[in-house]
């Protein structure tokens, strides 16, 4: 059976989104990219920008904060966080399945930072009738925060009003559990506040959901813990929204990792595919591409064993496992 | 990890050797904090030689970064040199080339942090 993750929000801290001068700046690299190529039609324009045209400029790594998406065909969906992504998955299920079919969501949220809770209040399924909203977590007032941000005068909608049934149910970090066709187990993060990782199985599949959670591979418990957590991983979401030189000297204790300390504990871990995820609101396009390039690189500097993907996530992307 | 070290003037030149890694760090830990303690203003300044270091990994860049603060709440200065390619990638990749100053040679790093030190290695090296 084929595992889908999808990403409907990538970003860290705050949403962000393309503005004027950037869309200019891919317009401009694309035209003089393309000069000469013959591409007098949609189709041949199409196909270029799809295979030949530098990923930077041709896509964007949008802008919405976390949102994930694990799908095993199931008629109940399961997401990670409700970041502003959720909107865009709330109206993906509208669109397929029509607004007034009932369905039930399972939502994992890893702390209750407001980036990666905001997009409840616009996640259009949680305002119909008949639809059920399990909301799982290891913090005690996951309820609280999510009712203060549609509070006056906050949010025109109070939380009351919100037609669906929502649960919401307290996990303990440690301890497996069996929910919508998944084995899963949370576990205790650096973050502010706490945090907590995901690590999900099924079919013999793992895929772990680690953000907002600064890794140091100083201290061999935490090394020995997290390399446990990730081990043999199908698929690693890691937040590596510094570089590392910013992770251990001014945003230090600021609850957040580096692309290279993802790769080294996803190589000690021996996990398959690297996702770096939580992007900095303040790169663009092209410096998260960059990152990639550079992530792509250490990879196979500090190889030991056998080789690691690494991808970088943006909105839209869908990977199977 | 064996370190070896030679004076120039005020300046020390520590030369790591080999890879720094998760099993190697504490050496390197080890031989630069005695160093970082006589690294402040009016003392000694540190030059790490990079020219037979061919991996440094992340918890071997987060000692570097330890003894750059300390040093630098002394007012000391420590600088890089001569790393090499592998190594210098690692640096660019991890920016932590931002942080430090990087030089290409030992003698160029020398001349930044201190006339007496380059003088001292010119003498010792018949420039």
């Amino acid at each position: 059976m084929a595992l889908w993750v999808t990403f409907w929000g990538t970003r860290g801290s705050i949403p962000v989104s393309l503005d004027c001068a950037s869309v200019r700046n891919k317009l401009a690299s694309a035209i003089v990219a393309a000069s000469g190529k013959g591409l007098d039609t949609q189709e041949k324009a199409r196909a270029w920008v799809d295979t030949e045209l530098d990923f930077a400029v041709s896509h964007t790594f949008g802008g919405n904060s976390a949102c994930v998406q694990l799908d095993a065909g199931d008629e109940e969906f399961v997401l990670c966080d409700l970041g502003s992504g959720v909107r865009a998955f709330g109206n993906h299920v509208f669109n397929r399945d029509g607004p007034s079919k009932k369905r039930t969501f399972h939502v994992f949220l890893s702390h209750l930072h407001w980036d990666h809770i905001m997009g409840f209040p616009f996640f259009g399924p949680a305002y119909v009738p008949g639809n059920r909203i399990r909301i799982y977590g290891c913090h005690a007032h996951i309820e609280q925060a999510l009712r203060r941000q549609q509070d006056p005068p906050s949010f025109p909608v109070p939380f009351d009003s919100l037609a669906a049934s929502i649960e919401f149910i307290t996990l303990q970090p440690g301890r497996s559990y069996d929910i919508a066709g998944w084995s899963v187990t949370a576990r205790l993060q650096n973050h502010s506040g706490d945090s907590y990782g995901y690590r999900f199985v099924r079919d013999g599949r793992i895929i772990v959901y680690s953000t907002d959670s600064e890794h140091r591979l100083d201290i061999p418990d935490e090394v020995e813990g997290a390399a446990a957590f990730f081990s043999e991983a199908d698929l690693v979401i890691f937040d590596a929204m510094y570089s590392l030189a910013e992770a251990v000297s001014v945003k230090e204790d600021w609850g957040h990792s580096s692309n290279v300390v993802a790769v080294e504990l996803c190589q000690l871990a021996n996990a398959k595919h690297l996702v770096l995820f939580h992007h900095e609101p303040a790169n663009n396009d092209e410096r998260i591409a960059e990152i990639w390039r550079e992530t792509l690189r250490y990879e196979e500097i500090s190889r030991t064993g056998e080789p690691l993907r690494v991808s970088a996530a943006y909105d839209g992307m869908e990977i199977e496992l | 990890m064996h370190v070896s070290q030679e004076r120039y003037g005020d300046a020390l030149v520590l030369t790591p050797v080999g890879r720094i890694d998760n099993s190697t760090t504490d050496g390197l830990k080890s031989d630069l904090n005695t160093h970082v303690v006589t690294c402040r203003k009016g003392g000694d300044r540190l030059v790490l030689d990079f020219s037979k270091v061919d991996y440094i990994s992340s918890v071997g860049l987060r000692v570097l970064m330890l003894a750059a603060k300390k040093i630098r709440e002394q007012e000391g200065m420590i600088v890089v040199a001569a790393l090499q390619p592998v190594a210098r990638e690692i640096f660019e990749i991890s920016r932590f080339n931002l942080v430090f100053q990087c030089f290409g040679t030992v003698r160029d790093a020398l001349g930044k942090v201190s006339a007496a030190a380059l003088e001292a290695y010119d003498s010792a090296h018949g420039a």
